[in-house]
């Protein structure tokens, strides 16, 4: 598994909802109010491989200008992480972190 | 005479003008693509995530709730529609996405209140993960509580830098440098010009002391960035004014270079623009009481020019009052008291802009190797190389043979360094290589497209 580290990290704790959303395919825990990107980057430290070239990204203005953050949804949508608020059971690919040893593109 | 009159956008100017044609008596539709009000400066967090507004917005929180409210109160007399996307302008119809449902709406008169977004030149690793804008920076903060990364370099071209960092301060999250792109000098010759408003330079004096008290590091006239780090941000270097190469060790760079406004719509709309020297951008024109060439339609707020978050309430109650005039019902007095305090601010504004020119020396740097358009992996070698080779010397045409503005941002981050690079190369002045033109959709929307709403 590549070593892998959160970019984004929690600075104003808050109290409410915890639940799970699964991101390539491992549970983890996001609050109430968390959007797809912060939900994504408080655990793994990109969103997608780059598709023209080597690399990851992870989003970049976060105002749903930049169209940087798309991801897929496990139901067929694509949205933007950055602009969409996590959701009880929600699935995201992002084939970022490597599982059992082998990429999870 | 019923008029469809459409505002798109609920950040400060899109709701003072709204409130301004309600209070006039007429009817309605706002369009915003956020689910909640605010625009990006008094932005509310989702649901679940609020906190309170002093620490949302600090001194500005008066402000926020203002906005905020004043939407609530003319909620039940305005058709308010907040998630849904304008994707295009053709011929006096807007194209609406809103819950995967597209929509077409026609209008009689049009107000643009689609705000602004960063300004953006690439530097090396500027594309790796863990770079943000400045005003990413600011929204993971005021949005979600979260930090851009654990030890972050803030870098900027504006008056968002100290703010933004004195905001990660006051949060509890560390900054290893505050890194101003522009010279010092700069500030000291536009002070007299600021002084235009001492309540904004006073704020920003805070800022600053709220850094300078923190030990971080505050350096201005910084040259050459680049970011270590190979699949993610490892740190920073940069050139100080004297020639030292400095770095430090971060693991998340907030850059951005002054706003630009967001004027896809405009454009789409058939609305003339102009090259602006001063900020080297194109702007759309905009004529008395805001309006743009285009009859029927009004700019309000930074999506003609960046003037900020009081600029935008004002020119969002003048675009409103245009409107009311041109149906014949003019308020003069009203006019006249927004116009001497427009001036004001435009005095401030020329101070501001003085004080953070644009900062010709990243553009000079940039090397062939470094990827400009990110959306379609396009390097500023490419875009020399077809100059070179086809000789064409505009920014639509260089578009077409490389790519370059042809991805998801359409062009709205690459864009107008394409042109830099271009007219560079050329040897042509920048407004000569011309502007990359709006295309439609202005986002990126599904092709099955959805229900007709």
């Amino acid at each position: 598994m590549f070593p892998d580290e959160p970019q984004f990290h929690r600075i104003v704790p808050r109290s409410g909802v915890r639940f799970a959303i699964t991101v390539d395919g491992r549970q983890v825990e996001v609050q109430a109010g968390d959007l797809l990107i912060s939900a994504i980057l408080l655990h793994q430290s990109a969103l997608r491989r780059f598709e023209f070239g080597d690399g990851y990204r992870a989003g970049f203005c976060l105002m749903a200008a930049c169209q940087d953050c798309w991801i897929k949804l496990g139901d067929g949508r694509r949205v933007r992480a950055c602009d969409t608020v996590a959701r009880p059971g929600m699935s995201v690919t992002t084939g970022v972190v490597a599982v059992n040893g082998s990429a999870n593109a | 005479m019923k008029e469809t009159i459409v505002i798109v956008g609920a950040g400060p100017a899109g709701v003072r003008a709204a409130e301004t044609l309600v209070e006039a008596g007429l009817a309605l539709i706002v369009l915003d693509e956020s689910a909640r009000a605010g625009g990006q400066i008094y932005r509310q967090p989702p649901h679940g995530a609020e906190r309170p507004a002093e620490k949302l917005y600090g001194s500005e929180a008066g402000k926020a709730r203002a906005i905020h409210t004043a939407l609530e109160q003319i909620r039940p007399r305005v058709d308010y529609r907040p998630g849904t996307l304008v994707w295009n302008c053709f011929q006096g119809k807007l194209n609406t996405l809103h819950d995967n449902a597209q929509g077409i709406l026609p209008f009689d008169r049009l107000i643009i209140a689609t705000g602004a977004f960063d300004r953006v030149i690439p530097f090396p690793g500027w594309t790796l993960p863990g770079v943000f804008t400045l005003g990413g920076a600011q929204i993971a903060l005021k949005s979600q509580g979260i930090a851009i990364g654990k030890r972050t370099v803030l870098v900027g071209a504006g008056p968002l830098l100290p703010l933004v960092a004195s905001q990660y301060l006051e949060a509890g999250a560390e900054i290893a440098a505050v890194l101003d792109v522009t010279p010092f000098k700069a500030k000291i010759a536009a002070l007299q010009r600021m002084m235009a408003m001492p309540a904004m330079v006073r704020r920003g004096l805070s800022y600053l002391s709220k850094i300078r008290r923190a030990g971080v590091p505050m350096m201005y006239g910084v040259r050459s960035l680049a970011v270590a780090g190979d699949r993610r941000v490892e740190g920073l270097a940069w050139t100080d004014h004297r020639g030292r190469r400095h770095q430090v060790a971060c693991d998340a760079v907030g850059a951005s270079f002054g706003l630009k406004p967001e004027m896809q719509l405009a454009d789409l709309a058939g609305c003339d623009f102009r090259f602006d020297e001063l900020t080297r951008q194109w702007l759309p024109v905009v004529g008395a009481g805001g309006r743009s060439s285009v009859p029927g339609v009004y700019f309000a707020g930074d999506c003609s020019a960046i003037g900020g978050a009081d600029v935008a309430e004002l020119t969002g109650i003048r675009a409103a009052l245009s409107v009311l005039e041109d149906r014949g019902t003019p308020k003069p007095q009203q006019l006249r008291q927004l116009e001497t305090e427009l001036a004001r601010h435009a005095r401030f504004r020329a101070g501001i802009e003085a004080a953070y020119p644009f900062p010709n020396h990243l553009i000079d740097g940039i090397d062939d190797s470094l990827m400009v358009c990110r959306c379609e992996g396009v390097s500023a070698g490419d875009l020399r190389a077809n100059f070179v080779k086809s000789g064409a010397p505009e920014v639509n045409r260089l578009k077409s043979f490389t790519r370059v503005g042809m991805g998801r941002c359409q062009g709205r981050v690459c864009g107008a360094v394409a042109a830099e690079i271009l007219a560079a190369k050329s040897g042509l002045p920048l407004p000569e290589v011309g502007r990359l033109r709006g295309q439609h959709p202005i986002k990126p929307i599904p092709l099955v497209a959805g229900k007709q709403s």
